[in-house]
């Protein structure tokens, strides 16, 4: 008899083990399957050895500021090789540590590539050996990968998707990133800091498309004073691959094209859900747009099989994912009070330098449907703290709701504004509006102030500027 | 001087209850022992009398007014003549309106330990009129949900908390600004349509139960000892409370000469191997073996219900309850119509011994359209079953004992064995049930016949 389970995950990835380790602490059986690495993309080839790479990057920014300082040292040269490797270490540090994660709470993890075999079954292939296991529930969390065109699809030497993009064997020296979004921006930043010539081409009339149109305006004029072109609303028709070098041909939207001629390319177009060889159509469940449609719990509308994460589509980011985790781990085990995700309380947070961060609606979004705003911004330059720092570029910007004082939305540019992203998330979330905001007390000196001082600023009120 | 009437507490587990209807109206001069009002509680409706003489000043609760709880002021009784004290007014009009307020969840206001009812208020809140007991406690309320309520107008008191804890959040308010109930956040509240036959649970909470007294309530601690639910326990109540209160059950008693049945069974016990693969058939093997072939007859018997559709199932998978003292689990017998009486013995007994190491797998007791109880070894006589979802039926089997039966006009001894069927109404019905018995009788009655 196969074993059986409470739950069974397949996917383990951040969306996967987090409803796995939140199904052990409400007392489910639980096991997750996972067909290559616990952590996923984002673990393995995503949030967390981008962020190792981008450490390096702005330590070579900071060293090429010594002087600034007080500092003085000779030649300062990298290692590309060294960089990538404590990339990777970083990331198998924390598969072990999820590895260990999986144990204290109790979850069985499945090695090899699952389906979904008819009702509460699935079957787990590894070299070539097919096991079934039963489970009363069943939790898809199969993520996404980088998505392609026809004629522009990645090769892994010369055109590269965000996976080759994090292990290069040689620095190019040129590079052409195909699209702005987070991974976009956050390579392109990566390798212009460390001195490649990067052009970035977006389709959208702006970068960072799904920002605040000033946060967006703002980042693009910073990326093109540290010396990377933009090409927005432009469109890549054609990759000619040379022996070390790819020509593109791009096309404005006036309809001018040109070429370009690079060593590598990074394609960064989006991404498209892991929806085959799951099992997905004979079980019955909805695909759309490559993603598996659910309702607002989760839920696929097949009894028993819920899906979670970037398989279901967006903001595909690995928080949501967790958080989708942790309200089917808490749907199934039958916990009160449990609400859905709502998306307006998802931060999304860009890695690039400087960085960018978000929550809630831009200012055009709020505007929509007439409703009436008062918006406060502050600059990276009105703050002591960021000058001490040596971080004077960037903004804080806050987006009310005119009549009810609901913060709708907060977008940031600057210095580890990732990291200060969370306050207004909270806020949100508690459902704060400018009155409780306007009266809490900020530690000074730090960036955080200017936060307060945003708000402030939507009353026309700022002290500090 | 005035003294305050208050709401009477009829039993010891009332709560609240409707002023059915005044005796008195304002001005009339009441002696002790006159009867001033009507009270209704869910179990009966009293008199209310007066202990004290005086006139009624004002009556404060209309009659008809529901909720009332108890120990509120009903009325004002002036003993000694004049008006009430100014100041008594508003603050009894404050008392009266938390009064009316419907039922908050009942852990804020029973005097003992909270029960273990869910956190759900069990009677639905109307988005208007229905004060929660702000006089009393503080309110939760995100800054957003109160600066929303002033603005529309709306007394944030008047509205239910969704949130964490209870907390009332700007959904709560915009959806009391619409005139609309906020949905408690009951998981599997919303469900899609597949999911209705999975959680009857929250087809009570809507259905607008009022909750069970704590039974603690009757009796003096030190009296008893309590012994904490396990969960096998827990899951006992909740799925027969689920099924006994969504499933329309009714019976169907019908009696079954277990003679040509006994005799046969001696027979073929009397042939087991002494050795390798012996076996002893017991009546219940009969009954299952019976239960699945008239099953196979009468597939409208064999299904399970959905809200969309009547799944009738194309084998008999037949559950066998299992006494676990204490506890119970009903094993499957899968595909039973298919297997022979000593295959069926065997696998009964094995599902039973694994059942009471608690080894049983969730495929093994889940599922099925149709259950056996049989409590036959302890002399019952007949009794009814409680169907367990999602299964359509369930056959209660009691003793087999010698009685007199009149046959042919005369009165012979014959082993009769009474059995009765729980019914899901909802799939079948009285006379498809009792065309089932009726196959079943014969088989029992007559085993060769499920050979034809």
């Amino acid at each position: 008899m196969s074993e059986s389970f409470d739950v069974i995950i397949i996917g383990g990835g951040p969306g996967g083990y987090v409803c796995a380790i939140r199904c052990g602490q409400l007392g489910l059986k639980t096991a997750v399957v996972e067909r290559e690495n616990l952590g996923g993309i984002c673990l393995n080839w995503g949030c967390i050895p981008t962020k190792a790479l981008l450490r390096s990057s702005e330590i070579w920014h900071l060293l090429h500021r010594l002087n600034e300082f007080g500092f003085s040292a000779g030649d300062i040269t990298f290692d590309l090789p060294k960089i990538v490797e404590r990339s990777r270490k970083v990331a198998a540090q924390l598969v072990n540590g999820v590895k260990g994660l999986m144990k204290k709470n109790k979850v069985t993890v499945i090695d090899g590539e699952a389906k979904l075999k008819g009702r509460g079954t699935i079957s787990v292939v590894k070299n070539g050996q097919s096991t079934e296991y039963f489970a009363k529930t069943i939790v898809l969390a199969t993520g996404a990968r980088a998505r392609e065109f026809p004629g522009l699809e990645a090769d892994g030497t010369l055109i590269w998707t965000y996976r080759h993009a994090m292990v290069p064997k040689e620095f190019p020296k040129s590079l052409l990133v195909v699209g702005s979004g987070a991974i976009g921006i956050e390579f392109a930043s990566f390798y212009r800091t460390l001195g490649a010539q990067v052009t970035v081409v977006e389709v959208l009339d702006r970068v960072l498309p799904v920002e605040d149109e000033e946060i967006s305006a703002f980042a693009a004029k910073a990326f093109q004073k540290q010396g990377m072109v933009i090409k927005t609303a432009t469109t890549v028709e054609k990759l000619q691959k040379g022996a070390n070098n790819v020509t593109a041909t791009l096309k404005s939207k006036e309809g001018k094209t040109e070429t370009l001629t690079v060593d590598r390319v990074i394609l960064a177009v989006g991404i498209v859900g892991n929806v085959e060889n799951i099992g997905l159509e004979q079980a019955g469940i909805k695909v759309e747009k490559t993603h598996v449609v659910v309702n607002q719990w989760c839920e696929t509308g097949v009894p028993g099989i819920y899906a979670i994460g970037d398989l279901v589509g967006p903001p595909w980011l690995a928080h949501k994912a967790m958080h989708e985790g942790v309200i089917v781990a808490e749907r199934i085990a039958g916990v009160k009070g449990v609400h859905p995700l709502d998306t307006s309380k998802v931060p999304g947070c860009t890695y690039c330098w400087p960085q960018v961060a978000s929550v809630g609606l831009t200012e055009s979004k709020a505007k929509e449907g007439g409703r009436k705003i008062k918006t406060g911004k502050f600059p990276f330059i009105g703050n002591g703290k960021a000058i001490a720092l040596g971080e004077v570029e960037g903004f804080v910007k806050t987006v009310f709701d005119a009549d009810t004082g609901e913060l709708l939305g907060a977008h940031m540019i600057g210095a580890e504004v990732t990291e200060l992203i969370q306050g207004y998330t909270i806020a949100r979330t508690l459902e704060a509006t400018d009155a409780e905001l306007q009266v809490s007390i900020f530690p000074h000196p730090t960036l955080s102030e200017m936060m307060h001082e945003a708000v402030l600023a939507a009353d026309g009120r700022p002290l500090h500027i | 001087m005035s003294t305050q009437i208050l709401m009477p507490a009829l039993s010891p587990t009332m709560e609240e209850g409707k002023l059915a209807k005044w005796h008195v109206k304002e001005g009339d001069v009441v002696k002790a022992g006159d009867i001033l009002a009507e009270i209704e509680t869910d179990k009966a409706t009293m008199e209310f009398e007066a202990i004290d003489e005086g006139r009624i000043g004002k009556i404060l609760i209309p009659e008809g007014a529901e909720g009332v709880k108890v120990n509120v002021p009903i009325a004002v009784l002036e003993t000694e003549g004049g008006e009430p004290a100014p100041q008594d007014i508003p603050a009894t009009m404050e008392a009266i309106r938390a009064a009316l307020a419907p039922a908050s969840p009942p852990a804020q206001k029973t005097p003992s330990p909270a029960p273990a009812s869910p956190a759900v208020p069990l009677a639905p809140r109307s988005g208007n009129g229905a004060a929660a007991p702000h006089t009393e406690q503080r309110l939760f309320a995100s800054p957003l949900a109160k600066r929303i309520a002033e603005r529309a107008g709306i007394d944030i008191a008047s509205v239910h908390g969704s949130g964490p804890r209870g907390r009332i959040v700007k959904a709560d308010v915009e959806a009391a600004a619409k005139g609309g109930v906020p949905k408690p956040a009951a998981p599997r509240e919303e469900q899609t349509p597949a999911k209705s036959v999975a959680a009857p649970e929250a087809h009570a909470v809507s259905a607008g139960l009022a909750p069970l007294p704590d039974a603690r309530l009757f009796y003096r601690e030190g009296e008893y000892e309590a012994v904490p639910n396990d969960s096998m326990r827990k899951a006992i109540a909740r799925r027969l409370t689920s099924a006994k209160s969504l499933i329309p059950h009714y019976y169907l008693t019908i009696d079954c000469d277990i003679g040509a049945l006994m005799a046969l069974r001696a027979r073929l016990n009397e042939k087991s191997p002494k050795a390798e693969g012996a076996y002893k058939l017991s009546i219940n093997d009969f009954v299952i073996k019976a239960a699945a072939m008239a099953l196979m007859k009468h597939p409208d018997v064999n299904a399970s219900w959905t809200d969309a559709a009547i799944l009738k199932h194309k084998h008999a998978d037949i559950g066998i309850a299992v006494d676990l003292n204490p506890g119970l689990i009903t094993p499957i017998v899968f595909k039973a119509e298919t297997k022979g009486l000593i295959e069926i013995s065997n696998e009964v007994k094995s599902l039973a011994e694994r059942a009471k190491a608690k080894k049983l797998k969730p495929q093994e007791y889940e599922g099925g359209a149709f259950s056996i109880s049989n409590l036959g070894m302890f002399g019952i006589k007949e009794f009814t079953a409680i169907i367990n979802p999602p299964q359509s039926a369930i056959l209660a089997v009691g003793a087999g004992e010698e009685r007199a039966v009149i046959r042919d006009g005369k009165v012979i001894a014959a082993t009769i064995m009474s059995v009765t069927m729980s019914c899901d109404h909802r799939i079948i019905d009285g006379a498809t049930g009792a065309r089932y018995l009726q196959t079943l009788k014969i088989y029992i009655e007559e085993p060769a016949s499920m050979l034809l």
